[in-house]
């Protein structure tokens, strides 16, 4: 076990807690910088979908795991940021300037579906995000003259700074050039008031509001930001897919965003990036399965849908810290090897919790 | 004039089917305080067992209805034991969340299954094409379907009302849904009584998807059409029972003019326009009880 | 000298029912001001109603002079206002450290978008949030505790615990609803240790409610009994403890169960 003496209050606020772990993020992100050289595209190609996918699950984790607001319409946000960049694109924008455009433009529909929040919680607010998220995607698909409908929608070739990004490798340092910054953005607001009345609004919004934050407007900033972050990654998605449909952003979608958090494990910026990883190799998986299991089984369709209920089913049952929790234990049971007690991090049985005491 | 009675009439058919999905829904959460995503999806199965009982095991239509309807009780309650009795006591997202795994699981291995797979079925009824014209040849035309929906629904209404009010099953159910910490105490089996409740709500979901599919059709996907019973939970007050069916009401009726009267689009998203006004206008919904946490 | 808050003709209904009715108290600075009655006397709601949770239906409450039973609670904390939770409402998913620089919120200067890049004035305001907050720790001594996850501390902690985030506050007023339930003897003791510390050292005023008669005695520069939303007696401990309308209120009712020397049970 590492033991840390603080000398100085600047330690606890700093990003990387010791000079280990500058180390291993420096090695990760140099591994990461050189990946694309070594691998074939095919890969550097579902690297980019785990970035992006990545950027999206964090800004999602922003306003589920943090903040605690629940969202069942996120795809709707994708939609918002990737028909924005596809249209300024168009139009000619240079890119950082589109891209922030893009963002701004998600994050004031997130205020709009976030005006919910502001009267209703739980499940009425996840109703709330699910007919937001309907009446978006119909949107889009009505709005041809934007979006292309139905049709579709095709988009040029990228430039970032006069520099052409025609290769799946400069693609790919852009999306976890840009990721990198959603990360940095993040963790600064966690280590701030604004993350800390996030947090605390999660955990219990009797006590934020008298402890002097105002439950509006930080609902409303959780739910701008989440929805601007996720307008980023369907900005990103645009790009990435050079076409874009309505059907892109269905309801299922939103669904999939917030299994790759349960995946992940809710409540950390790692569960977002696991989650995303684990996402996008499963489904590389199931395709790769296809060629070994039996035809009888690999014709089916209904092989991807059976595979990832299993698969969520048996995180929320066995795993429900996700895969971080699953680190967390690997981790803790190395440091304090042999000392490690099975019940170490059990979940605490409760009874049913009601929201409805009067 | 007419025509908008029509309409009207083919609103309150459609509403019903809203309805008693949002009543699956109501009484899991009055239950549980959770939401089960895969109401639709038990619907859905609901009707391919309804097919398997015609076309495979040659019952006569009401019978194969029957059969359903028990055989999705016990999946029902089979569900509850494995996948959510080992979860109470979790937060609600949680369980949310299962059952949304439960809903992919359902669509995947539903396509699995031989004689079902990822085809759309004709379930075959007794009273298909009938139709009813009430006020003569140019009166108002009713199809036998949608009657039969709106008699099984009020039967369907009439006979939880009864159980509800009047068995020991349905009172020990009320008294779970209100305080389930008291009616443990009371020596209430809370368990075995979620347990039920999931099973009855897993029926009225079949009853549902049986009703639905001579309009429909079977398929693997139809269980997304309980994405729009949501919203009518929610008119009508989550955990109210006549606020489901009154919710189912509206939203069918309002998405049936809405599809005729409103240009294309808006009768998909007509339920959920609906809902977000109700959420702005009456957050608690048409029945729902306005509660605050106590500190 | 004027009054730090006063409650006047303060009325709340709930449906038909009078939770509190037409009460009015003055609390002066740095006085430790006790309220105490049986349960459902409707002290916490009195709580409620100074931290801004429920509206009055009738009456108002000033402090320092000004009129605040129309503000929002976020409002109110941040005139100076801090309280504590009878059945305690921390932040369960984070640390105490966490937790207390919670109760720094309405001290920061800053706003997201600062945040969001971690200016050097960020910087500066975490620095000194996190120089208050060890004040508070080595107060109140959870050092030991600093890192640990709210979650898994035992009940006694997290009582001081959320004791030690509205001080983190920094308030001129402090609302203690019920600080010694569920603790043990020595805990309470210590309890009373620290009620007076804060009322002495740090020159903030309490109010408190407390069923835990010994504490109330100790603590306590005036003492106000409550039965039924209705005021009783109003005066110090022991003028309070024998007067006649507090012992019938008590004792009265043959199934009153609630005699103020036993440590109170929730309200």
């Amino acid at each position: 076990m590492r033991f840390l003496f603080k000398t100085h209050y600047d330690q606890d606020v700093r990003l990387f807690r010791h000079g280990g772990q500058v180390f291993w993020y420096g090695l990760l992100l140099a591994a990461l910088f050189v990946a694309p050289w070594l691998l074939p595209d095919y890969y550097v190609s579902q690297l980019v979908f785990i970035w992006i996918y990545a950027i999206a699950a964090i800004g999602l984790m922003i306003l589920v795991g943090f903040t605690g607001q629940v969202s069942l319409g996120h795809a709707a946000f994708l939609a918002m940021g990737a028909y924005t960049e596809a249209y300024l694109h168009q139009h000619g924008w240079p890119f950082a300037l589109s891209l922030t455009f893009s963002a701004l433009v998600a994050g004031i529909t997130g205020i709009i579906v976030g005006l919910p929040a502001l009267r209703v919680k739980g499940m009425y607010l996840a109703i709330a995000t699910l007919a937001f998220g309907f009446i978006v995607e119909e949107g889009v698909a009505r709005a041809e003259s934007i979006t292309g409908g139905n049709a579709g929608k095709a988009i040029g070739s990228l430039e970032v700074f006069g520099l052409p990004i025609d290769s799946e490798q400069r693609f790919y340092y852009l999306s976890l050039f840009v990721l990198v910054l959603v990360v940095i953005g993040v963790m600064n607001l966690l280590r701030s008031p604004t993350g800390r009345a996030f947090v605390a609004i999660r955990d219990s919004e009797i006590s934020a509001q008298s402890m002097g934050i105002n439950l509006a407007r930080y609902k409303t900033i959780a739910f701008a930001l989440s929805a601007a972050v996720a307008g980023i990654a369907g900005a990103l998605y645009a790009h990435k897919l050079r076409y874009l449909s309505p059907d892109q952003f269905t309801f299922l979608q939103s669904i999939e965003l917030l299994i790759i958090l349960v995946i992940g494990g809710v409540g950390s910026i790692y569960g977002a990036i696991f989650g995303a990883a684990f996402w996008i190799a499963v489904q590389q998986f199931i395709v790769l399965a296809k060629d070994w299991l039996p035809p009888a089984i690999a014709q089916q369709t209904g092989l991807q849908p059976t595979v990832f209920g299993l698969i969520l089913v048996a995180f929320v049952l066995f795993e429900p810290m996700g895969l971080y929790g699953r680190w967390l234990k690997i981790r803790t049971f190395f440091q304090l090897f042999p000392f490690y007690r099975k019940g170490l991090f059990r979940r605490q049985k409760s009874y049913m919790k009601s929201e409805r005491l009067k | 004039m007419l025509q908008f009675l029509q309409l009207i009439a083919s609103g309150i058919a459609q509403g019903c089917i809203y309805g008693l999905i949002a009543l699956g829904f109501v009484l899991i959460y009055k239950a549980t305080e959770t939401i089960n995503f895969a109401q639709g999806d038990l619907m859905m199965l609901g009707g391919f067992l309804g097919l398997t009982g015609t076309l495979a095991l040659g019952l006569p239509f009401w019978a194969a209805f029957a059969a359903a309807l028990v055989a999705m009780l016990f999946f029902g309650m089979a569900l509850e034991r494995a996948v959510l009795r080992p979860l109470l006591g979790q937060p609600a997202f949680t369980v949310v969340m299962v059952t949304i795994g439960i809903g992919y699981l359902a669509r995947g291995l539903v396509t699995m299954i031989p004689e079902w797979g990822t085809d759309t079925h004709v379930l075959p009824v007794p009273y298909k094409d009938d139709i009813v014209s009430i006020g003569g040849t140019d009166g108002l035309i009713l199809s036998m379907e949608h009657i039969v929906i709106i008699a099984v629904t009020a039967l369907l209404i009439v006979g939880l009302y009864l159980l509800f009010k009047h068995t020991k099953i349905g009172i020990a159910m009320q008294a779970t849904s209100q305080n389930q910490l008291a009616a443990f105490y009371m020596g209430i089996p809370v368990r075995r009584i979620n347990m039920l409740v999931w099973g009855l709500s897993a029926a009225i979901s079949a009853c549902a998807g049986l009703l639905l599919a001579p309009i429909t059709f079977v398929h693997a996907n139809m269980g997304f059409i309980g994405l729009k019973a949501f919203p009518a939970a929610v008119v009508g007050g989550f955990g109210s029972i006549p606020g489901a069916l009154v919710g189912g009401l509206i939203i069918g009726v309002v998405e049936t003019l809405a599809g005729f009267y409103l240009p294309e689009g808006f009768k998909d998203i007509a339920a959920y326009i609906v809902v977000l006004v109700m959420l702005a206008v009456k957050p608690n919904g048409l029945f729902g009880e306005n509660l605050r946490k106590k500190v | 000298m004027t009054p730090l808050l006063t409650a006047s003709h303060l009325s709340v209904q709930f449906g038909g029912l009078k939770a509190v009715n037409d009460v009015s108290f003055e609390v002066w600075p740095n006085e430790v001001f006790s309220l105490i009655g049986p349960n459902g006397a409707g002290k916490t709601t009195i709580f409620n109603l100074i931290s801004g949770l429920y509206r009055p239906t009738a009456g108002l409450v000033t402090f320092e002079g000004e009129k605040i039973s129309h503000l929002a609670p976020y409002e109110i904390a941040r005139l100076g206002i801090a309280r504590t939770f009878q059945n305690i409402e921390l932040f369960e998913h984070a640390t105490v450290m966490q937790n207390l620089l919670v109760g720094r919120h309405c001290h920061r200067h800053t706003n997201w978008f600062q945040d969001l890049l971690f200016t050097p004035k960020v910087r500066a305001t975490e620095l000194q949030f996190r120089r208050t907050v060890e004040e508070v720790i080595e107060f109140l001594e959870l050092q030991h505790y600093r890192d640990s996850m709210v979650a898994g501390l035992p009940y006694g902690v997290r009582k001081v615990v959320e004791v030690g985030r509205a001080l983190a506050m920094r308030p001129k007023l402090l609302l203690l609803d019920e600080p010694s339930s569920g603790l043990n003897v020595d805990e309470t003791e210590d309890m009373g240790f620290w009620i007076e510390d804060i009322k002495h050292d740090l020159g903030i005023t309490v109010i408190m409610v407390e069923h835990d008669m010994g504490l109330v005695s100790r603590v306590s520069d005036r003492v106000f009994a409550l039965n039924q939303g209705e005021e009783l007696a109003l005066g110090t401990a022991a003028e309070v403890q024998s007067h006649p309308a507090v012992i019938e209120a008590y004792l009265g009712g043959a199934d009153e169960d609630d005699v103020p020397a036993g440590a109170g049970a929730a309200a």
